[in-house]
């Protein structure tokens, strides 16, 4: 299991093939990336992400443990950025490891579904228009309930 | 002593990250009581605590958080990451 948060961004075909090169208890390997998008209008200027330093590390180590412990997992991986991004920028990975891709593709969900609505990040937009903070959607407070 | 962190809006509310703050409160509950009473921009910033989530030394918890023992409380909007 690894945590990485981080303001560099990250190479995600180094990433994904570290993650799944040289393992043979895995039949399956399944990595989510997500990425800043623009406004519908195309004024993102840029996005920036401020996290809790500490709190940060443990919660997403805990949701990793979690879905450890959930699916027959080998292995997941967690990298998320903070500081300052601009549309199209790569905001964070998760990747799984498992036997069946049943398991990776749930896991890999799961981790989505929690690191959203229960890592401390803030997202704060910044258009030609002036400065937002995103505000939290109820469908992913929702999406926990599933789980 | 307590650290108490804001982040987010509320950071930008209240007008700093950060502050230790000498407190009888025995609750998050009481703590916020406490911040409110002392100036206007306390108040704004915790006008609505069902739109604020809290952190009691890093564990995400609620607003009877007892502090007893506690080293860091921190307040912020409901999370954006991913």
């Amino acid at each position: 299991m690894t945590v990485r948060v981080q303001e560099q961004t990250f190479d995600l075909g180094a990433e994904v093939q570290a993650f799944t090169l040289g393992r043979d208890d895995a039949g399956a390997v399944v990595s989510f990336t997500g990425i800043v998008r623009n406004t519908p209008d195309g004024d993102l200027e840029r996005m920036e992400m401020e996290h809790y330093p500490g709190m940060t590390e443990n919660a997403l180590k805990g949701i990793e443990a979690e879905a450890m412990k959930r699916w027959n997992l080998k292995d997941c991986l967690i990298i998320h950025r903070y500081g300052t991004l601009r549309p199209g920028d790569l905001i964070m990975m998760v990747a799984t490891a498992s036997p069946h891709r049943g398991d990776a593709f749930e896991a890999a969900m799961f981790l989505m579904d929690y690191l959203k609505s229960r890592a401390p990040f803030w997202k704060k937009e910044f258009t030609t228009d002036g400065a937002e903070w995103v505000a939290a959607k109820d469908e992913d407070e929702d999406a926990l309930t599933k789980w | 002593m307590i650290d108490v962190l804001y982040f987010a809006w509320v950071r930008e509310r209240i007008g700093l990250p950060k502050e230790q703050v000498e407190t009888g409160a025995t609750t998050v509950a009481e703590l916020v009581e406490e911040l409110k009473a002392r100036e206007e921009r306390y108040a704004a910033a915790f006008e609505d605590i069902s739109a604020l989530r809290v952190a009691v030394d890093q564990e995400l918890t609620d607003f009877g958080a007892p502090l007893a023992g506690v080293r860091e409380v921190a307040f912020f909007p409901p999370m954006t990451g991913g």
